[in-house]
């Protein structure tokens, strides 16, 4: 696999930097249940309905591992390609907060569930590799509300006790491309997997963002800073633009970058300082004494990995492979694991040439315009097929196909039944349009007597007005045939 | 008929049995005695209202196939009891009422046992005298402004004073054991995993343990049957076959090989001490014991290590009193200074020492040369036992190195207050179960204990031994009912 360097740096003067980026990602691990305790985790639900005695904290309630969640960590370190260690240890790192009902949060620290792996990013440059440093397992915290009383935060804790993956990257990433290529390709991972439906509205993923610059062909990382809780790529982008920025300015105005804790303004798209290293938390962490030491058998790893579906980078070799797609084309259907089943659905009984060009162009398009997820599709990968294929076999014409589309469009119907209803089919019965093509011609004698006499551009005029006469059902080619033939 | 406080559990329960007494006649009997003896200052919450109407419930329909049909208990107050404020002897917990119930006191219901009350303790376990209790100093009836120990301190004096049948405490570093030895009882640590954490306020995870303080081995081990259980609310609980203790206790104590460890002669150790431990070790050898002199080398480390571990874990327990959720609450300008000034006025000072020691060894850049060492060294300390286990059955030695002493006399030492633990604490650290049995009295007449430590899981043959022992010592307390 090509190491690609990305060509994205910062000029100043006569310098040019590169820009290094890691990320810390805290990915909710997809579980009915919280990670020590029994509440259940829907989003959405009304303030403090989802809370237990565990998540509230209170006096002698105890942690118990919901082994559920392990195993959905360790499915996702096998779809990172990493390391799972068979003994790892939760920890307790405290800090109080008003939301964090224990005073400490439970995480793991030293010996993280998951170690090494890496993810491939797919870049218009090519693929690059992005080693992952760990994956680790902890709880979530409650939520303050600043903005409903004017005078007191009000405390949620539904999310108390919800389980995170923290995912760790290593230093790997050169640019807000680079970065928005890693979450995406580590979200359709865990989509593939089950694991983390990646739903960053609703906080399902969010991103601690590492970012230090460096002058270009240096080998030393420059000073980090890191940028906390970012919830959307297009944040994560701009809060790295502006940090990368602002360390170069620095940097070229002979000051040193502090390792500090900066916040992402959205407003006024800027980071600024939330605390020094100085102020650092000191968390104390300390191996939880309430739980033993996680211990997981080869057995349990490898029932997991007998389980682990196909994932984007085997679908997609698969999908260049077996139907000859372009790597571009493939990237964009195995990306997303809903457009991949559909698109899977569909070639089931049709042609897949055709079929990739429906769903990239037609269908995306329509997907686009009206802001819909492919799986909440209007038109089903079952009647797009039958679509596909009523093209194919030459009943309708590539034209007629975008109109019966639009229909289907707003219902889903048998394109079958839309162009019988609609008298849609093509003609293709040669004596019909040897008919029609007489009467073009017998209603044009100067155009006739101007196209024989060299003018043959107007051959094309022809054929128009053939198509319009049959209301565009004409079968094209044949039209092409028969017309040549009698303006001979 | 001798008086009802007077009998032990294993006879009340036969006289309930034998309908010779009512659940209604006993439960009377002990709520008269406690409301003669509020000079003791051992209950925090008395629940006596309660306890007749669940009486009268029990006599009208009663099951005579529970293991304690009708009989009144009074528990501990960091024991979670639902609709029953529990306190853990604090003001941060002042008001505060679970809406759970502990599993340990759960099993006592369940079998037929009814609550008398919440007795008073050393704030959040931490102590060796009862005096950190904000409810309070408890009095020992073994004698006008004594300590009865800590921090089970409510407990043992409640239980010598026959304001309950028996009681249950908890046990972190030696708060069941210390007290039964000042007050003349008998007291279990069981094994760490045997009895379930579960509703228990905490003071430090890896060392907290309940067990049963009773009038005599026999009812310790029935408390004990019904109290130790598997718990899969608490991931630390252990899975093992219980016994029924009661049943299998018997006396034979012949060819068992019992430890003498070295490292518990320590300096200035009194001479009533070493009579007592010899006139133990004599009993055993002459009912054909085996002693083997054995040695625990890292003893003299398991005071510091523990004093390292249970507050860095108490550091990290306590921070949920936060004032935020439950509990007492104090107003601040914001959040900071609502935390601070509730912990400040919430907790008092032995609690406030702990939790800032807890900090301090937990701090990055301490961590390592404190916890971390602590650590290993509690690892040491278990192999240590494990050693003695491959030549001994068992291990005999002072539950505490002196007897009580007054209200105050120890309290602006908390060094010396520590030191209280000394023989106490390995054991914990060890995660082992040990039994505190009364077997003598100093000059002034206050008992004196003696520990009996056993193997992983091996509360029956401790118990056994014990068995042996008190009934060749015969001790008899000697308490004047000075406070009625």
């Amino acid at each position: 696999m090509s190491k690609k360097q990305s060509d994205y740096t910062i000029k100043r003067n006569q310098n040019e930097y590169e820009v290094v980026i890691g990320l810390e990602v805290h990915a909710q691990i997809l579980s009915d249940s919280k990670l020590f305790s029994s509440s259940p985790t829907k989003f959405g639900a009304e303030p403090n309905t989802q809370v237990s005695l565990v998540d509230a904290a209170f006096p002698g309630m105890l942690p118990v591992i919901n082994e559920f969640c392990i195993k959905q960590a360790v499915k996702t370190g096998v779809g990172l390609k990493a390391k799972i260690n068979k003994r790892s240890i939760f920890d307790r790192k405290n800090y109080f907060y008003a939301d964090l009902p224990q005073g400490y949060q439970i995480s793991q620290y030293k010996d993280p569930i998951v170690g090494e792996g890496s993810v491939i990013l797919d870049l218009t440059s090519g693929e690059k590799t992005i080693g992952i440093e760990r994956l680790h397992l902890e709880q979530d915290a409650g939520k303050s509300i600043h903005d409903i009383d004017p005078k007191n935060t009000l405390v949620d804790l539904n999310r108390s006790g919800v389980a995170l993956m923290e995912i760790v990257s290593k230093p790997d990433l050169r640019s807000p491309d680079e970065v928005n290529a890693y979450i995406k390709k580590l979200r359709s991972i865990m989509r593939y997997l089950g694991t983390c439906d990646g739903n960053m509205q609703e906080g399902s993923l969010r991103a601690d963002v590492n970012v230090s610059v460096r002058k270009k062909g240096e080998k030393k990382f420059g000073t980090r800073c890191e940028i906390k809780n970012v919830n959307s790529i297009k944040f994560m982008q701009m809060a790295i633009e502006y940090e990368a920025n602002r360390q170069v300015d620095a940097i070229e105005e002979g000051e040193s970058i502090d390792q500090e804790t900066r916040l992402f303004d959205i407003k006024k798209n800027e980071t600024r300082s939330m605390r020094s290293k100085e102020d650092a938390h000191d968390y104390r962490y300390f191996p939880d004494p309430d739980l033993l030491p996680l211990e997981i058998s080869d057995d349990f790893i490898n029932d997991i990995k007998k389980n682990i579906p196909e994932l984007p980078d085997e679908k997609k070799k698969r999908f260049i492979e077996k139907f000859n797609l372009s790597a571009y084309e493939a990237n964009i259907l195995v990306s997303d694991i809903e457009t991949s089943k559909y698109f899977e659905e569909v070639i089931k009984n049709s042609d897949v040439k055709l079929s990739t060009n429906w769903i990239t162009g037609e269908l995306f398009a329509l997907l686009n315009d009206k802001n819909l997820e492919i799986s909440k599709s209007p038109i089903s990968a079952k009647n797009l097929s039958k679509l596909i294929n009523l093209i194919k076999d030459g009943t309708i014409s590539g034209k007629i196909a975008k109109s019966v589309f639009e229909i289907m469009s707003i219902e889903d119907k048998n394109p079958a039944d839309i162009v019988k209803e609609k008298g849609l089919k093509q003609q293709s019965d040669p004596k019909e349009l040897e008919k029609l093509i007489d009467k073009v011609i017998n209603d044009n004698p100067d155009k006739v007597k101007e196209y024989k006499s060299g003018k043959e551009k107007l051959f094309g005029f022809f054929v128009g007005l053939a198509m319009k006469v049959s209301g565009g059902k004409a079968n094209p080619q044949l039209i092409n045939d028969i017309l040549k033939n009698k303006l001979k | 008929m001798s008086n009802i406080i007077d009998l032990t559990l294993v006879d009340l329960v036969e006289k309930i049995k034998k309908k010779v007494l009512s659940s209604k006649e006993i439960t009377k009997a002990y709520i008269e005695r406690a409301d003669k003896s509020k000079k003791l200052n051992t209950y925090i919450t008395e629940d006596f209202k309660n306890a007749l109407k669940k009486a009268d419930n029990f006599d009208n329909s009663p099951d005579f196939d529970k293991k304690l049909p009708g009989i009144p208990i009074a528990v501990k107050d960091l024991f979670c009891t639902k609709n029953l404020k529990t306190t853990a002897g604090s003001k941060i917990l002042e008001n505060f009422i679970p809406t759970y119930e502990s599993t340990v006191t759960d099993n006592i219901w369940n079998e037929g046992g009814i609550l008398l009350g919440k007795l008073n303790c050393d704030e959040f376990a931490m102590g060796s005298s009862n005096e950190t209790s904000f409810f309070g100093n408890v009095q020992s009836p073994v004698g006008e402004k004594l300590v009865p120990g800590g921090s089970s301190g409510g407990s043992a004096s409640a239980l010598a004073a026959k304001l309950t049948p028996a009681t249950i405490g908890t046990d972190t570093g030696g708060s069941i054991r210390q007290p039964a030895s000042f007050t003349g009882i008998v007291g279990l640590k069981p094994t760490y995993g045997s009895c379930s954490r579960y509703g228990i306020v905490a003071f430090a995870s890896s060392l907290d343990q309940a067990g049963p303080m009773t009038q005599d081995v026999k009812d310790c081990a029935l408390l004990f049957s019904i109290i130790s259980s598997y718990d899969n609310k608490d991931s630390t609980s252990i899975d093992y076959k219980r016994e029924d203790y009661l049943k299998k206790l018997n006396k034979s104590i012949k060819g068992k090989k019992i430890g003498i460890p070295k490292e518990y002669r320590v300096d200035g150790m009194s001479k009533e001490i070493e009579d007592l431990w010899q006139k133990g070790i004599n009993i055993a050898k002459e009912a054909g014991a085996e002693i083997v002199d054995v040695s625990l080398p890292n003893t003299n480390y398991a005071l510091p290590t523990y004093y390292i571990v249970a507050p860095a874990e108490a550091s990290s327990n306590l921070a949920r009193y936060d004032g935020v959720k439950y509990g007492f609450r104090s107003k601040g300008k914001n959040l900071i200074d609502m935390y601070e000034k509730t912990r400040s006025e919430g907790f008092g000072n032995e609690v406030k020492r702990r939790i800032m020691i807890g900090t301090y060894v937990l701090s990055s850049g301490y961590y390592d040369a404190y916890y971390l060492k602590a650590q290993k060294v509690r690892r040491l300390i278990k192999n240590d036992f494990d050693d003695v286990y491959k030549k001994v059955d068992a291990i005999l030695t002072p539950s505490t190195p002196s007897s009580a002493f007054k209200i105050g006399e120890k309290t602006n030492d908390p060094v010396s207050m520590y030191l209280n633990d000394i023989f106490t604490v390995p054991i914990n650290l060890a995660g082992l179960p040990a039994i505190s049995i009364p077997a003598g009295h100093d000059q002034k007449g206050y008992p004196l204990g003696l520990q009996i430590i056993g193997k992983a899981f091996d509360e029956q043959n401790i118990l056994n031994i014990a068995y042996f022992l008190e009934e060749e010592i015969n001790f008899k307390n000697k308490i004047n009912d000075w406070w009625i």
